[in-house]
């Protein structure tokens, strides 16, 4: 038996991931009564800030800021204070001897070498402003689910719609092909490659020379072109300023309510149930759940079109980044990097093809014996997240496939977690004597602790068939799915993932456009 | 060399497959005149198209309907899984019970048509021409329930024809007297279970028997022992098409080509455009093409099927249709079965044309093209479009039927 509360709301919003708060918050700006259920005690989903060990403290999943949309910045009045910014990614070499990639230039290659990387991010750059002008837009509908007419579509209408023609031709040619091509026609030193292929890669199943490596790697500098920081506080501060920004603007917000399912009555939504038996009515149901479990565990894939049904049921999500947290009691020692070097991005990429290799076990479930890593020591400019004196290193690490043989046990942890010690031993050799305490999310503990699909960065894979028009697929890229009511709002819809607000933002201007059509 | 002994492999069939009825049909068969039915050899005709015919609408036709593809569907969500896979309500279909029914794509378009039986409770099968097992299987998902293919697992005998219910009766069938159309019942046939519906593809009396194929000769021949005095006789697919086109039935590809088969929009056609909107429910609150269908309805439709009854006697095989005598303008569309009908004595057709044309009532014209001695007449033949099917005859429904 459930029991009514009652009280009726303009929309529920299943999560409060960040993009569910963002939407939450513009939806109550508009006058909308807006209840958010989380399921986690905390807000903000993979953006958090939380103690591993005893009085250390780390972000989660998401580290690094560099896609937050000025949009939602400036229409959610926020004023993120960010501890450190403008980060130089550092690729390190085992030599010392480091590459540093700054958002236009490059040091510790040939001038040749540096003015490729000039041209080449200034070509980017152009590209990326084409692709922010798309991540914040709704998607144009899709007549048919035709992959061709998905191009045609896009050549045709896109550059109408939103962009140039001779812009939108390049840019459509560009995002198919692969990254590995790109780095290795443009450039000469292995690590320039290796850190590049890196960016294209992260958060997603996918090696450099997988297609459409050049769109991911863009997708990264769709926000302000690439420029990372991290939020004073962990990624949660972030979150938690969007919340306040919501309960100000009205919006109730209820934690460790986990929901069970979306109701489904006479073939619309009508509310939701939680674990615990509540019921709460709204004729609209907006989910920050990924689009599997959305529709499948939610509502029933029953309650949709077998097409569609079929589709949701195909999106790939099998996560593939790991996220290692380590309590130091001190800054491990890399050769050729002086102190102040600790509060940028250092990434372990030593070349192009290193990737490549780091991604072949996981396409048959195994994890990479040589990993690529991503460092971040958010305590050196922070001192709220460690004891002082002591440090915490925050760390991507690929790729740790969702679905490992034999599943990730503790034994398959141990052997993993020993891949990584030893790969950043190479480069801070005395790494193993400063831990302290650690902790090891795979995507299976993403999964677990964040509800997120296969420990999905984006809630599904970013690739061209689940991109655009068509994710999280056709049918539901208008952030509305074929079931009256029911919407989405996280990373699994476009855009895709990343701490941007895009999504969250998109859905609450479609929701609010769609009402006013009505 | 060493060669290694592997483990025997059965010998993979060359060719069509044999039906279980085929040694009593191949003995039978005097003009050999095969075709291929999804895998399976089926015969055209066996001796006399003409006579095959006159013994669906005098007598009793016998037709090995073997290659029919069926599904079971069992399973706690059996019910609910079909109402979600067709378009109208299963809910209505009592077991005991069969039902016509169509199946869409989440566009609204056609898959295929074909008949479920409600065998017992929480048990059903699906009968249809094409191979569905992908999409069948894919609309599982979210249901408890279980679809099997059953093709090879069950032989099926038509009987069709006047005569069809003394034939059954003398063969010992029982509980044939309340039969209704659209009716099944589970006898016993030598100790085996035989399923008996009240279906066929003729609108006229009739009935299928479905058997495990174990026993499939000794139905065969216990079905012509019992026949002998009824005019029971064999036929083949031509005889059955005719009397389908007298039903007005629709035929894949035909009457519509299964959307999966198609590559132009625009090809496939909506229930509502096949006149099967009586088959649509849209009080059922989710199904496979239910917002496009309301959408179509809302804004109308592009096709509509229309039964044709045609002036003269020149069979409208693929003609185009006309709005007016002179073949001015576009055509309205274009015939997809035709025949004459020996019954009838009418020239009758089954087509698809443009709305808002081809209301019941309308008068419209066909491009007839006939060759004579080498050379191509062509002629306009005034036709209206009627909405009743050309030969359902009242003791199609008789329950019971009447002797003959
Ligand atoms: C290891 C890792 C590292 C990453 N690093 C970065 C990074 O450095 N920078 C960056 O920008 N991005 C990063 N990302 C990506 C980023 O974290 C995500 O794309 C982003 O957080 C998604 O936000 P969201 O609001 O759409 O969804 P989520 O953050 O996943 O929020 C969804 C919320 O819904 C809740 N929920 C789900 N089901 C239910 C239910 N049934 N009832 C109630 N609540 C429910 C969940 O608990 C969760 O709180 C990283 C991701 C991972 C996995």
């Amino acid at each position: 038996m459930t029991k009514s509360m009652g009280e009726k709301y303009d929309a529920i919003v299943v999560g409060a991931g960040h993009n569910g708060l963002v939407c939450s918050a513009l939806l109550a700006k508009a006058g909308k009564r807006v209840l958010v259920l989380e399921a986690n005690q905390q807000v903000g989903g993979a953006a958090i800030t939380r103690e591993f060990a005893d009085g250390y403290l780390v972000s989660a999943c998401a580290h690094l800021l560099y896609q937050l949309q000025p949009e939602v910045r400036k229409e959610l009045k926020l004023a993120t204070r960010l501890a450190t910014e403008d980060m130089t990614t550092i690729a390190l070499g085992e030599d010392g001897k480091h590459v540093r990639l700054k958002t236009d230039s490059v040091e510790g290659v040939s001038d040749e070498d540096a003015k490729q990387y000039r041209d080449f991010r200034k070509r980017m750059a152009r590209f990326a402003k084409l692709l922010r002008k798309v991540f914040n837009k709704t998607p144009p509908r899709l007549g048919n689910q035709d992959f061709q007419d998905f191009l045609t579509y896009a050549q045709l209408g896109l550059d109408v719609r939103m962009l140039g023609k001779a812009e939108m031709e390049a840019f459509l040619r560009l995002i198919f092909m692969n990254i590995h091509d790109e780095v290795t026609e443009r450039f000469e030193h292995p690590m320039l490659k290796g850190a590049i292929s890196l960016d294209a890669v992260l958060g997603t199943h996918l090696g450099p020379r997988s297609p459409n490596t050049m769109m991911t790697y863009l997708y990264r500098l769709a926000g302000d072109q690439g420029r990372a920081g991290v939020p004073a506080g962990g990624m949660g501060s972030v979150s938690n300023e969007l919340a306040q920004a919501a309960r100000g603007a009205g919006v109730t917000i209820r934690t460790g309510m986990p929901v069970k399912r979306i109701i489904i009555e006479n073939g619309r939504a009508t509310g939701v149930e939680t674990e615990s038996g509540e019921r709460f009515d709204s004729y609209k149901v907006i989910s920050n759940a990924d689009p599997k479990t959305t529709l499948m565990k939610l509502i029933g894939a029953k309650h949709a079109e077998t097409g569609f049904a079929r589709r949701v049921s195909h999106i790939r999500a099998r996560g593939n980044a790991a996220k290692l947290h380590l309590a130091l009691d001190g800054l491990p020692a890399i050769e050729g990097l002086s102190r102040k070097d600790f509060a940028e991005r250092l990434v372990i990429a030593p070349d192009e093809h290193y990737v490549e290799r780091a991604f072949n076990p996981a396409k048959y479930g195994e994890s990479s014996p040589n990993p690529v890593i991503e460092i971040t020591f958010p305590s050196f400019r922070d001192e709220t997240l460690a004891p002082t004196g002591k440090h915490v290193m925050s760390a991507v690490v690929q790729y740790a496939p969702y679905g490992l043989k034999g599943g990730w046990n503790e034994e398959a942890k141990a052997a993993f977690m020993k891949a990584i010690i030893d790969t950043l031993a190479k480069y801070m050799p005395d790494i193993e004597q400063r831990i302290t305490a650690s902790e090891l999310l795979t995507p299976a503990d993403i999964e677990n602790e964040f509800h997120i699909t296969g420990g999905h960065w984006h809630h599904g894979e970013l690739s061209l068939d689940q991109f655009l028009f068509v994710r999280p697929v056709n049918g539901a890229a208008q952030y509305q799915l074929p079931i009256d009511g029911v919407y989405l709002c996280g990373a699994g819809a476009h855009p895709g993932g990343g701490i941007s607000g895009a999504a969250g933002r998109n859905a609450a201007r479609a929701i609010l456009r769609r009402e006013k059509a009505a | 060399m060493t060669i290694v002994e592997g483990p025997v492999r059965e010998a993979v069939p060359q060719g069509p497959l044999k039906t279980p009825f085929y040694p009593r049909v191949a003995k039978i068969d005097t003009v050999n005149q095969w075709h291929e039915w999804k895998g399976f050899s089926s015969p055209d005709a066996l001796y006399c198209e003409d006579l095959e015919y006159f013994s669906i609408r005098n007598g009793t036709a016998v037709f090995d309907l073997s290659p029919m593809t069926k599904y079971r569907v069992t399973g706690p969500d059996a019910m609910d899984y079909l109402n979600r896979l067709v378009t109208r309500d299963m809910a209505k279909i009592k077991p005991g019970r069969v039902a016509y029914a169509v199946w869409c794509d989440d566009q609204g378009q056609v898959i295929d048509d074909g008949t479920i039986f409600h065998l017992r409770e929480g048990e059903y099968r699906i009968c249809c021409q094409e191979r569905h097992f992908a999409w069948f299987q894919a609309a599982t998902i979210g249901f408890d329930v279980d679809v099997v293919h059953e093709t090879e697992d069950i032989a099926g005998l038509a009987v069709q024809g006047p005569t069809s219910y003394s034939v059954l009766k003398t063969m010992g069938v029982e509980g044939l007297e309340d039969l209704k159309p659209f009716g099944l019942i589970h006898v016993d046939f030598q100790g085996t279970e035989m399923m008996v519906s009240r279906t066929g593809f003729t609108a006229d009396l009739g009935y299928e028997l479905w058997i495990d194929p174990a026993k499939a000769l000794d139905l065969w021949d216990a079905l012509f022992e019992a026949g002998e005095n009824f005019k029971i006789r064999a036929i083949g697919t031509h005889a059955l098409e005719l009397a389908r086109i007298e039903a007005g039935y629709l035929a894949p590809y035909a009457e519509f080509l299964p959307v999966d088969e198609t590559i132009r929009t625009g090809r496939s056609r909506s229930p509502l455009e096949l006149g099967l909107e009586w088959l649509v429910d849209f009080k059922k609150p989710n199904f496979n093409g239910r917002r496009a269908l309301a959408e179509e309805k809302r804004k109308g439709s592009t096709w509509r099927l229309v039964k044709l009854d045609i002036e003269g006697n020149k069979v409208a095989d693929s003609s185009y249709i006309f709005s007016n005598s002179k073949a001015k303008g576009e055509s309205i569309g274009f015939i997809t079965s035709a025949a004459w009908s020996p019954v009838c004595k009418q020239n009758i057709a089954l087509g698809t044309v443009r709305t808002p044309h081809g209301k019941p009532g309308d008068t419209v014209w066909v491009e007839i093209y006939y060759q004579r001695e080498m050379h191509w007449n062509r002629e306009m033949a005034k036709a209206t479009v009627v909405d009743k099917p050309f030969w359902f005859p009242p003791r199609r429904g008789a329950t019971p039927p009447g002797p003959y």
